[in-house]
């Protein structure tokens, strides 16, 4: 049984059992209240979990990419839940979530790209490939300016508003299954740290 | 819940991640990684490369307070965190992982006042270790550091906490941080001009005592302003330097150093007699400042006010005051905080639970 949590966009979690079926998923669709919500959303599952009478196995995070001050919350409760269980945390890039639910349900075919907002006008863009049981990433994210992005001839853009938890904790089970490595559980920045060097200025 | 509750404290206000462990009063684990080497190349703390800092090290830090204390997490009694004041993004990762560690362990969360944990750490004493007597209340405690600078009125740490003052501009620590830069000494500046102001003059530079004229006294008695005399060292470097001279680094350092410690002990002492507390309590990072507890000490005496200062491990930012907070409020009574709680950057003093 997987609890996985996603603070990219909104904040999601669900907790999804080893056959896939979803045992509980809570969403709030606010980009600016991570921190508030995740506490509510995660005790509800968790309660729901509970009654199913199975134990958490894995903890799944959500690494984005995305706006950085909410996407290290899911990072951190993340790894607190998986300190906290003695589980092993399993990190997946958020798009794809996004990727397998478009290409279970047949939305996506060939090569698409998953956008999600990342602010000061630019989009944050993963290029897959469909296929099941598991999109193969043929581009990294990556930064676009959003009046610049245009998808390369033959590749579908989907521009994402929310990550599905559930699917990212199906984008796990998919690895699992598959043998295909885990990234890093490190949040996908993708853009170094807002710094100036600013030199002292004369006073008088 | 037992007497003496079992409380793990996360603190990430700002560059140190740190995590406590305590049982009621006894200090059993206090780890803290600090992302100051980082901030140094751009002369104060960068909020977004503490809050990054802050997922880097939790895991680790969080495992050698558990490791350190000899306990397992399921013997906790409830898991704290700081709500704020603080940087935002800093605060939020702290809490993101309290609530899940609470949550997960199916323990009770208590988000706490940062700065009312700069005052609680001095409840704290080594298991077994003579205790340090008992913090006597009400008192006044002064809490400088490189993110704040208050004068509070402590009546109890539970649940009556005043705001008597605070600056209305720089914190003090920022303004050793800057003062450091003009002088050409690294990041962070509190340590550097105490070692460059050994050898000074304190009394070769009249630098002004920011808020302290009688006009200013009236409508901000308790309140500390450091700009004025940032600027002021500010211009007399380039004064010296204009005029080709050396500048005395050691002089300016010591007359500097003077300043902010003449100004930060006398208003504290001053709300002592004022309001006829006679117990003073320092906290936060500058205290690690060798002149200003000595000037503390000194004017305290001749007060008769009996000072108090907590170890300096325990002064600048930690997670075991956080929990020595939370486990006051547990013994005390109070339930925990709603799920819902956030980080609040501004959480007022008056709110020692979130």
């Amino acid at each position: 049984m997987l609890l996985a949590i996603d603070t990219s966009a909104g904040t999601a979690v669900a907790i999804v059992a080893d056959d896939g079926r979803v045992i509980a998923e809570r969403s709030s669709a606010d980009t600016r209240r991570h921190a508030e919500v995740i506490g509510p959303l995660l005790s509800e599952v968790l309660a729901a979990a509970e009654v199913d009478d199975a134990r958490l196995t894995h903890v799944v995070a959500g690494i984005g990419p995305g706006p950085f001050t909410g996407l290290r919350v899911g990072i951190a409760a993340a790894r607190a839940v998986a300190i906290a269980r003695g589980i092993p945390l399993l990190a997946v890039p958020s798009h794809e979530a996004v990727a397998l639910r478009l290409t279970e349900g047949g939305v996506a075919a060939g090569r698409f790209a998953v956008i999600t907002d990342a602010r000061r006008r630019e989009v944050a863009v993963t290029v897959f490939a469909a296929q099941l049981p598991l999109p193969a990433e043929v581009e990294s994210a990556h930064l676009v300016a959003r009046a610049a992005f245009a998808p390369a001839e033959g590749v579908t853009p989907f521009e994402a508003q929310e990550i599905p938890a559930a699917a990212l904790a199906h984008a796990a089970l998919a690895r699992l299954a598959t043998g295909v490595a885990f990234p890093e559980a490190q949040p996908l920045y993708l853009r170094a740290p807002d710094v100036t060097l600013s030199t002292p200025k004369r006073v008088s | 819940m037992s007497a003496q509750p079992l409380v793990l404290g996360i603190e990430t206000s700002c560059d140190e991640t740190g995590v406590g462990i305590v049982r009621g009063t006894e200090l059993l684990a206090n780890v803290i990684a600090s992302s100051m080497d980082e901030h140094a190349r751009f002369g104060g703390v960068v909020p977004e490369i503490a809050a990054r800092a802050h997922l880097e090290a939790l895991e680790a830090t969080l495992l050698a307070a558990v490791e350190r204390a000899g306990i397992a997490l399921t013997d906790l009694d409830a898991v704290a965190v700081t709500s704020g004041p603080g940087l935002s993004g800093a605060l939020m990762v702290g809490v993101g992982a309290a609530k899940a560690l609470a949550l997960a362990l199916g323990k009770p969360l208590y988000a706490v006042n940062h700065l009312v944990g700069h005052v609680g750490a001095d409840i704290l004493h080594a298991p077994g270790a003579d205790d340090r007597g008992e913090l006597e209340l009400p008192t006044i405690a002064l809490l400088v550091s490189g993110g704040h600078t208050s004068l509070l009125l402590v009546r109890s740490l539970t649940d009556d906490v005043e705001l008597l003052g605070e600056t209305i501009d720089d914190a003090a620590g920022e303004a050793f941080d800057k003062v450091a830069r003009l002088l050409g000494l690294p990041y962070p500046g509190g340590p550097q001009i105490d070692r460059a102001a050994v050898d000074g003059d304190p009394t070769a530079v009249r630098f002004p005592r920011g808020l302290t004229l009688p006009k200013d006294l009236v409508a901000h008695r308790y309140d500390f302003s450091f700009s004025g005399l940032k600027t002021a060292v500010a211009r007399h470097v380039e004064r010296l330097r204009d005029a080709g001279q050396p500048v005395p680094v050691a002089d300016v350092a010591a007359s500097f150093r003077e300043a902010v410690a003449d100004v930060l002990t006398a208003k504290a002492i001053a709300a002592c007699v004022d309001l006829g507390v006679p117990r003073l309590l320092l906290g936060g990072g500058v205290v690690a400042n060798a002149r200003v507890r000595t000037l503390a000490a000194e004017r305290a005496a001749a007060a008769g006010v009996s000072l108090r200062i907590p170890p300096l491990s325990l002064c600048t930012d930690n997670g075991a005051m956080i929990a020595a907070i939370a486990a006051q409020r547990i013994m005390a009574g109070h339930g925990p905080s709603d799920l819902g709680v956030g980080a609040d950057s501004t959480l007022p003093v008056t709110v020692v639970q979130a």
